[in-house]
C-alpha cells in the first residue's frame, strides 16, 4: 500500500445557505480546494462525494455525477464519480475511498467531497429518522435526537454525568466555533443558555443538538511521494478504519458505548503504532452533546464515565489536555451530514498546516477523526500527520 | 408479538431475524411467541417529531427488554413524569399513526405499565 497525503482542502461556509444551491456550494469548496492543492482538472484520476440523502433533502440523485460536472471535470474530461452513503458519515467513508483509491495504486489523484443541502426540506427530522432503522426504531417514533437522548438517560444514570458537565460540550464547542469563519453558530454561550433552552427529546435541549445545515467541503489527496509537487505542506494519511455494530441502538450490549468506535480506534491506534498520547487534538461526531462524551472514551482518551469531569475540568478546550472540536463541532459549526465527514479533514488539515488562525493549537502534530454514520453502526475514523 | 428464536443458542429476536447474528449458517430460525413482559431499559420524552408523530408529542419513547431478553425500541403509553428505568411493562396493540384524516392508520406494538 502507498502512503497517502492530503494536499489541498477547500469549505464553504455553513448555515441555512437558502441562497445557494446544492451544487453552487460543491463547486465553490471544489474550486477552493483544487486552488489550494494547485492540481488542474486533466491531473485528476477519480472523485468520491459523500452525501446522506440528496434524493429526500433536494430530489436530487446520481450526485457524484452531478458534483463532478459542476466543479468542472465531467463534460471535457470524463472522470469517474462515485457517490458514497454511510448516514452522517458519508464525508468520512467518501475521504477513506479516496484515501483507498489511491493507496491501492488505482489512481493518483483524487478528490474527496462531502455535501448536504438540509434546509430546503420542510421535515428534516423524518428525513434524518432514515439514519436508524426505519422499520423497527423510526416506526416507533424514535427520532434522532431520541435515540441520543436514550443514550445520554442510559450514561447519566450508569455514572452520574451531571446536567452541567453536558451542556459544557456545548459552550466549549461555541467557543471553538466562535473563533472559525466558516461555522454556522459564531457566538459564544453559557450553561444557562444550554439548560434554559427548549426540551427536544429529554434530556437533551436545542443546544445539546446539532443544528439542520448546508454546506460543502472538499479536499485532495494524492501518494505521498508525489505531495511536494504540489504544496510545500503536505499532510500525511496516517491511518484509515472503519467500523460497524447493528443498526438498531437496541441491539447493542450497552447504550452508552459505541462498539464501532472502540473497534475503529483500537485498530487506528495498532496500525499507526501510536499511543493515545501522541495525538494532539481530535475531530469527533457530536452530533448531541453525549456524543462527544462517548466519543473520546471509547477512542480510549479518557476511562468510561469521566469524559464529563475531564470537559468540566477544560481538558477538552484549546490549551487543555487534548482539544476536542477546534472547528467548533458539529453543534456550533454545523452539521450537513453528508459534508461533516470532509469537514472534520478539513479542520485537521488547518490546524497542521498552522493556518487556523484564532483556533491555532501550538505545535499540533498529530490529528485525528472520528465521524459516525446513525447511532454508531458506521464509524470512520482517520489519524494525519504533518509530514 | 410473535419474533424468531434460535434453536442453536436459544436466543430470541424481536424484531424478528431470520439469520441468527451468533450463529450464523449454523442458527437455526423458528417462530416463537413472546410474553410481551418486560422492562423500561432507557428512555427519552420526545418533544419535538418529524410531522407525522407531531400530533402524539410529548410521548415517552423507550428502549424494552422483553422477559425473552430481546431487546426493542417503542412508546410506553403513560404520563411523561411517570416513567423510570426499570419500570415493568406489558405490550398492548395499538394506533402508531394515522395518514391524515381518511387515510390509512397503521397499528403496532407499544407498551403501559404493569405495576403490581
Ligand atoms: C434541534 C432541532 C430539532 C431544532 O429544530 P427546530 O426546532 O425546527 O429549530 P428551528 O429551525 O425552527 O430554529 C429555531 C431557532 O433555533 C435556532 N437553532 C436551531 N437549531 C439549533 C441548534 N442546534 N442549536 C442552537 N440553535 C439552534 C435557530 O437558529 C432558530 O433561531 P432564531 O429563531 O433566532 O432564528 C433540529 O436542529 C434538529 O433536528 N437537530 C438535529 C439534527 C440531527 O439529528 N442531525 C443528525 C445527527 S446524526
Ligand atoms: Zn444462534
Amino acid at each position: 500500500m502507498r502512503d497517502v497525503a492530503v494536499i489541498g482542502a477547500g469549505i464553504t461556509a455553513f448555515g441555512e445557505l437558502w441562497n445557494t444551491s446544492f451544487r453552487e456550494m460543491c463547486t465553490e469548496a471544489g474550486v477552493k480546494a483544487l486552488e489550494d492543492a494547485n492540481v488542474a482538472g486533466e491531473q485528476i484520476d477519480a472523485m468520491f462525494v459523500g452525501s446522506m440523502s440528496a434524493g429526500r433533502f433536494i430530489g436530487q440523485e446520481h450526485v457524484g455525477a452531478l458534483v463532478a460536472d459542476y466543479v468542472g471535470l465531467g463534460g471535457d474530461l470524463h472522470i469517474p464519480a462515485t457517490r458514497v452513503e454511510a448516514a452522517c458519515a458519508s464525508g468520512g467513508l467518501a475521504f477513506r475511498q479516496a484515501v483507498a483509491a489511491v493507496a491501492s495504486g488505482m489512481s493518483d489523484i483524487v478528490v474527496a467531497a462531502g455535501v448536504e443541502k438540509m434546509t430546503d426540506v420542510s421535515d428534516a427530522t423524518d428525513v434524518l429518522a432514515g439514519a436508524a432503522d426505519r422499520e423497527w426504531e423510526s416506526f416507533a417514533g424514535a427520532t434522532f435526537p431520541g435515540l441520543y437522548a436514550m443514550i445520554a438517560c442510559d450514561y447519566m444514570n450508569k455514572y452520574g454525568l451531571t446536567r452541567e458537565q453536558l451542556a459544557q460540550v456545548a459552550v466549549k464547542n461555541h467557543y471553538h466555533g466562535a473563533k472559525n469563519p466558516f461555522a454556522q453558530f459564531r457566538s459564544e454561550i453559557t450553561q444557562s443558555t444550554v439548560l434554559k433552552s427548549t426540551l427536544v427529546a429529554s434530556p437533551l435541549r436545542l443546544f445539546d443538538c446539532s443544528p439542520v445545515s448546508d454546506g460543502a467541503a472538499v479536499v485532495i489527496v494524492c501518494p505521498f511521494k508525489r505531495a511536494k509537487e504540489f504544496t510545500d505542506t503536505p499532510i500525511r494519511v496516517l491511518t484509515s478504519t472503519q467500523s460497524g455494530d447493528t443498526i438498531a441502538l437496541h441491539d447493542r450490549p450497552d447504550f452508552s458505548t459505541m462498539g464501532a468506535t472502540v473497534a475503529a480506534g483500537n485498530s487506528a491506534f495498532k496500525q499507526a503504532k501510536l499511543e493515545r498520547k501522541d495525538i494532539d487534538f481530535v475531530e469527533v461526531h457530536d452530533c448531541f452533546t453525549i456524543a462527544e462524551l462517548c466519543a473520546i472514551e471509547d477512542l480510549g482518551f479518557v476511562p468510561k464515565g469521566t469524559a464529563g469531569k475531564f470537559t468540566e475540568e477544560g481538558q477538552t478546550q484549546i490549551g487543555g489536555k487534548l482539544p476536542v472540536n477546534t472547528s467548533g463541532g458539529l453543534k456550533s459549526c454545523g452539521h450537513p451530514v453528508g459534508a461533516t465527514g470532509i469537514k472534520q479533514v478539513w479542520e485537521v488539515v488547518q490546524q497542521l498546516r498552522g493556518e487556523a488562525g484564532k483556533r491555532q493549537i501550538d505545535g499540533a502534530e498529530i490529528g485525528m477523526t472520528q465521524n459516525v454514520g446513525g447511532t454508531g453502526a458506521t464509524v470512520v475514523s482517520h489519524i494525519f500527520g504533518r509530514a | 408479538m410473535v419474533g424468531t428464536k434460535c434453536k442453536t443458542c436459544g436466543k430470541v429476536f424481536f424484531p424478528p431475524r431470520s439469520v441468527c447474528p451468533h450463529c450464523r449458517r449454523n442458527g437455526k430460525i423458528v417462530e416463537y411467541k413472546c410474553s410481551g413482559k418486560g422492562e423500561v431499559l432507557t428512555f427519552s420524552v420526545i418533544h419535538s417529531a418529524s410531522d407525522q408523530y407531531a400530533a402524539m408529542k410529548p410521548y415517552v419513547l423507550a428502549i424494552v427488554e422483553l422477559e425473552e431478553g430481546t431487546r426493542m425500541t417503542t412508546q410506553i403509553i403513560c404520563e411523561p413524569e411517570e416513567v423510570y428505568i426499570g419500570m415493568p411493562v406489558k405490550s398492548v396493540f395499538r394506533v402508531l399513526d394515522r395518514e391524515g384524516t381518511e387515510g390509512i392508520i397503521h397499528y403496532g406494538t407499544k407498551f403501559v405499565p404493569n405495576l403490581a
